[in-house]
């Protein structure tokens, strides 16, 4: 077969991805212009009025500008470092396991949070941290008063953090597990040989060896700092935790799409997503760099 | 590691097993308290008299679903979605992925193509444009929308793209010296040998599909269209006004019907929970997407 024909073939293969994701992912990119144009209803694309930069201006003389930029890298960066840490000690603990039914069901239990929505854990969630729960009868048992949890703007950025590194930390683990597979069990023996203890060889072998995975997530973790989490904050706040809840992409959809503030809504995703692909290109960079990571 | 069996190596091994059997209850319990919740009367349900058991065993919940045609007009919605959206956004994905996995000999083109949907990846224009080019598709309150919003992810093309470029290569040079044009190859050489990228993107495709609610809120503004988890957003999500205070929401939280969401809620869960041993097999597969080549 020609050359020629073989190309044309491969471009008929691609055509109709390629079209979607023009028409899908391409066109909305061009609609950045939004940002820099008073919407007036009825004009459209081209026919609202240029304005240069007052949507950002506007944007910064907000008092939510400021809470919502730190809400979003608060709980962010809460989510990675717990993200990181405890599937490694989950993974740590598994490891150490040598039963394997135990073992295995262990790790089908906790997987599978990680494959339900935030609309159905948040369900689940508003249930079980509700005034009469059973969260808040184990706190009345204790000797405390009940709380109703999701009303309190103060526990809400806790509530998030630890509900998110509760759903992902078996899935998270599965990379640290297949990390922990790969280290040669004759650097066990021989340490055990030269009179090594359990606690010696964790840190000896164990860690040092997964320590670049762990690494490695949280640079790529980094990247996404800017992404908090709608589908969970969305499902879990109301307006009595927006002062701690509202991150970037929950203020954006309820000034866009409810309050119909399209320039100012566009400015603001227009920012996330400038400052959010530098910030993940710096670190898939620094990941091909000091750990050979790459996607392709 | 050398297992020595000592007392003290016994004691910790006990203190771990303990730790491991605790987190993962904690991963099963609330969807078993779910279930029960479902399962008891109203009045135990709110007085919270339900622990690990239901109280006053009762399927009346499950029977008003039964007779709520809204529940079953979402549970059918979002199964048309499944079925569509994750059959278009498969067969897209593979063939995409085929004529990517080119070297630059093969196939000059794919190298930039494969770093604009690379770029699409990591850019986009942000919600507001996005809505916009989609009600400029006159797709508002269209199932096409939900069925068409996702269909090439490059995720999901990355991952066919790797697995593609590590099959044999002899595999494909037999095919062409009997003379088996792109086509015929991708077919019936490619197809038949990824089946296990294949089940991978389908099984995680199919999720993404069902669990999604955004698009469903923000696309469809009757509610009749709705998919399933938007359906249950809209019922057992507390929406307030913005001026609610600490009271109301008390009064709001009491006034749900407890039972009822959670038989909704456990109904939604349970196609995942059907697929979850599958996935369990396959999605490891997905998770070694950026492993670290040597």
């Amino acid at each position: 077969m020609k050359k020629k024909n073989l190309t044309t073939s491969y471009l008929m293969m691609l055509l109709p991805g390629y079209v979607w994701l023009f028409l899908f992912s391409i066109v909305p990119m061009i609609g950045f212009t939004f940002a820099f144009q008073a919407f007036v209803p009825g004009h459209g694309f081209f026919g609202s009025p240029w304005v240069g930069f007052d949507n950002f201006r506007y944007l910064f003389s907000l008092n939510d500008a400021r809470s919502i930029f730190f809400n979003t890298v608060y709980i962010s960066v809460f989510k990675i470092a717990g993200g990181v840490l405890v599937p490694l000690v989950f993974a740590l603990l598994l490891n150490e396991i040598r039963v394997g039914l135990f073992k295995k069901w262990v790790q089908t239990i906790v997987y599978l949070p990680h494959f339900l929505s935030w609309v159905i854990l948040g369900g689940i969630m508003l249930d079980v941290f509700s005034i009469s729960g059973p969260v808040n009868r184990i706190v009345e048992s204790l000797g405390g008063t009940k709380t109703a949890f999701f009303a309190r703007a103060d526990l809400f950025p806790t509530i998030a953090i630890l509900s998110d590194v509760w759903k992902e930390f078996g899935f998270n683990a599965v990379i640290y597990l297949a990390a922990l597979t790969g280290i040669s069990p004759s650097l066990y023996e021989s340490a055990a040989i030269d009179g090594a203890g359990r606690w010696q060889q964790l840190w000896r072998i164990t860690l040092p060896s997964i320590a670049t995975t762990a690494v490695l997530l949280t640079v790529l973790g980094l990247g996404n700092v800017l992404n908090a989490g709608f589908d969970q904050i969305f499902n879990l706040y109301n307006p009595l935790t927006y002062s701690t809840g509202d991150i970037i992409d929950t203020w954006v959809y309820r000034s866009g799409l409810l309050n119909l503030q399209f320039g100012l809504a566009t400015a603001a995703g227009l920012l996330k997503s400038v400052m959010g692909f530098a910030l993940i290109t710096i670190s898939y960079w620094l990941a091909r760099r000091f750990a050979n990571y790459r996607i392709f | 590691m050398v297992a020595d069996k000592t007392l003290k190596f016994r004691v910790t091994d006990a203190v771990i097993v303990a730790i491991l059997f605790v987190v993962a209850f904690s991963c099963f319990l609330p969807l078993w308290y779910t279930l029960c919740l479902s399962l008891s009367a109203k009045a135990s349900a709110a007085a919270g008299l339900v622990g690990l058991w239901p109280v006053g065993f009762n399927v009346v919940s499950y029977g008003q679903i039964m007779g709520d045609l809204k529940f079953f007009q979402a549970f059918w919605n979002s199964v048309v979605r499944v079925v569509l959206g994750t059959s278009i956004s498969v067969v897209l994905t593979v063939m995409a992925a085929y004529p990517l996995s080119k070297g630059p000999r093969e196939f000059p083109l794919g190298r930039p193509l494969m770093w604009i949907l690379v770029f699409t990846m990591l850019f986009n224009g942000g919600l507001v444009p996005w809505y916009m080019t989609i009600r400029s598709y006159g797709l508002i309150n269209n199932m096409w929308a939900l069925v068409l919003g996702s269909s090439l992810g490059g995720f999901n093309v990355i991952l066919v793209v790797n697995f593609i470029r590590n099959l044999p290569k002899e595999l494909e040079e037999a095919a062409v010296v009997d003379g088996a044009g792109p086509w015929y190859t991708l077919v019936r050489i490619v197809v038949p040998v990824s089946v296990p990228v294949i089940a991978t993107i389908t099984l995680l495709t199919a999720v993404y599909h069902w669990n999604e609610f955004f698009q469903g809120l923000v696309l469809m503004s009757k509610s009749s269209n709705y998919p399933l988890q938007t359906y249950i957003q809209q019922m057992v999500m507390v929406i307030g006004s913005a001026n609610l205070t600490e009271d109301q929401y008390k009064k709001l939280n009491e006034m749900s019907n407890q039972t009822l969401n959670a038989a909704k809620i456990f109904i939604a869960m349970i196609p995942v929970l059907l697929v979850y041993p599958f996935l369990q097999r396959y999605f490891i597969n997905g998770i070694t997407l950026g492993s670290v080549k040597e």
